[in-house]
């Protein structure tokens, strides 16, 4: 038997998120199926005239993508609270705040990169190019792993609580908009023929500061929620 | 060495024990009993650091757990009264996932040995957790032991949900550990059948 490192522990928790989720594929399919559905009904609401489309298709799809992500949350440490998992995994000889890292990015892989792969493909209900798809992708994928991030500092702060998902909502949504803001930003900044960068870089320094930040804040209340 | 100084615990409005001392040397078993609600799950979740104490000193090796941080980690096995164990993960898969997450590369070979010595043959290795019965799922968990290398095994209630046959097992299991050096503290409300040179009580009163 051979000593394991940080990596090792690392992968192992990614590998157990994702094998758990492939085993319960109706749990992680809920996100995308009403990712699809929000996003679907508003064409068939407001018609089919393009401009309007166009003009709606970056909050709609970032609010839907957002509102995916809030619908997962609560998956997120709950089942591992109640078995006795989270229990194990703070008591790891490991740094939790990387552990919970390793969390969060599992969950973005099971519940984050299935939306970014198919917002390009729901983009084209509203009529939207190739190059706008391009721009809406490049924002979720720099969006959507800071709404993760911040996601996991409500879902641990109320775990174990009654009517944790309202909480969570109440929580985390206005820890939200500035990506919301910054996100569909990008994507109407680009349909005007304005530059998107500043948009982009906004939203990078936000998955940056989520990044340092958040790990730490949720492995904090994670062991305030085990006392 | 594992020792206990002057520690005090509240619950909520209720002082659950205050003052505890004690100290369980290397090749020592510590029963801890005492009546439901009497602190023994928090005196455990304090030996681990999942509560921090309200007062005292936990020492490892004579160096305060505080000071030690994730080495003590490093140091102790524990099973709570949750077993750790994911419904949709056969008891092979919770167990190696346990075991490396624990910092141990325990091949599915010493998985295996480590469930059939706990009386899960293959035929359950192989079956979700979620299906098995609860005296299974406190096997499942309690194999971890098995392929634990760890010095000190802080264990809540392990014989719960255990048939005799289970019992035996797990009985010859700790005394081998502590027989070669090792430490064990067990909440328990039953005899453990460790012979008594290796034993040690301690009751709370509640």
């Amino acid at each position: 038997m051979t000593q394991l490192g940080l990596t090792d522990a690392v992968r192992d928790v990614i590998r157990r998120d994702l094998l758990v989720a492939l085993r319960r594929r109706a749990d992680a399919l809920t996100t995308v199926v009403f990712f699809v559905i929000v996003t679907s009904l508003f064409p068939l609401g407001i018609g089919p005239e393009p401009a309007v489309l166009r003009m709606i298709a970056p909050g709609v799809l970032w609010v839907a993508a957002l509102l995916s992500c809030l619908l997962s949350l609560g998956r997120l440490f709950t089942t591992d609270y109640v078995d006795g998992v989270l229990e194990q995994l703070v008591l790891v000889p490991q740094p939790l705040t990387v552990l919970v890292g390793a969390k969060v990015a599992a969950h973005w892989l099971i519940s984050g990169l299935p939306i970014v792969l198919l917002a390009p493909v729901l983009g084209l209900q509203y009529g939207l190019g190739g190059d706008v798809l391009g721009v809406l992708t490049l924002s979720l994928l720099l969006g959507t792993p800071t709404l993760s991030l911040i996601g996991a500092i409500g879902a641990a702060l109320t775990l174990g609580v009654r009517g944790s998902h309202v909480l969570i909502a109440l929580l985390v949504l206005p820890l939200f908009i500035p990506v919301l803001i910054f996100g569909a930003g990008a994507v109407t900044s680009y349909i005007a023929g304005i530059g998107v960068e500043a948009n982009l870089s906004l939203l990078g320094a936000c998955l940056m500061l989520a990044v340092v930040l958040a790990p730490w804040a949720t492995a904090a209340a994670l062991r305030i929620a085990l006392e | 060495m594992l020792d206990v100084v002057n520690l005090s615990c509240q619950r909520g409005e209720r002082r659950l024990f205050s003052g505890l001392t004690l100290s369980v040397a290397s090749g020592k078993l510590l029963a801890v009993s005492g009546e439901n609600g009497s602190g023994k799950t928090s005196l455990l979740r304090m030996l681990c650091g999942l509560l921090p104490p309200e007062q005292g000193t936990i020492r490892w090796q004579g160096t305060p757990v505080g000071e030690l941080g994730e080495s003590y980690r490093g140091q102790f096995t524990y099973i709570g009264h949750l077993n750790g164990l994911k419904d949709d993960l056969t008891p092979l898969e919770n167990l190696q996932f346990a075991a490396r997450l624990a910092g141990v590369e325990a091949t599915e070979a010493a998985c295996r040995e480590a469930l059939q010595a706990v009386g899960l043959g293959p035929q359950i290795q192989r079956l979700p957790s979620g299906v098995l019965s609860q005296g299974q799922k406190r096997r499942s968990a309690l194999a971890r032991l098995w392929v634990s290398m760890r010095p000190l095994w802080i264990l809540d209630e392990p014989f719960a949900a255990l048939d005799d046959a289970a019992t035996r097992s797990l009985t010859r299991r700790l005394e081998a550990h502590v027989k070669g050096g090792g430490i064990v503290v067990a909440s328990t409300h039953q005899e453990i059948g460790v012979a008594p040179e290796f034993m040690q009580q301690a009751r709370l009163a509640g």
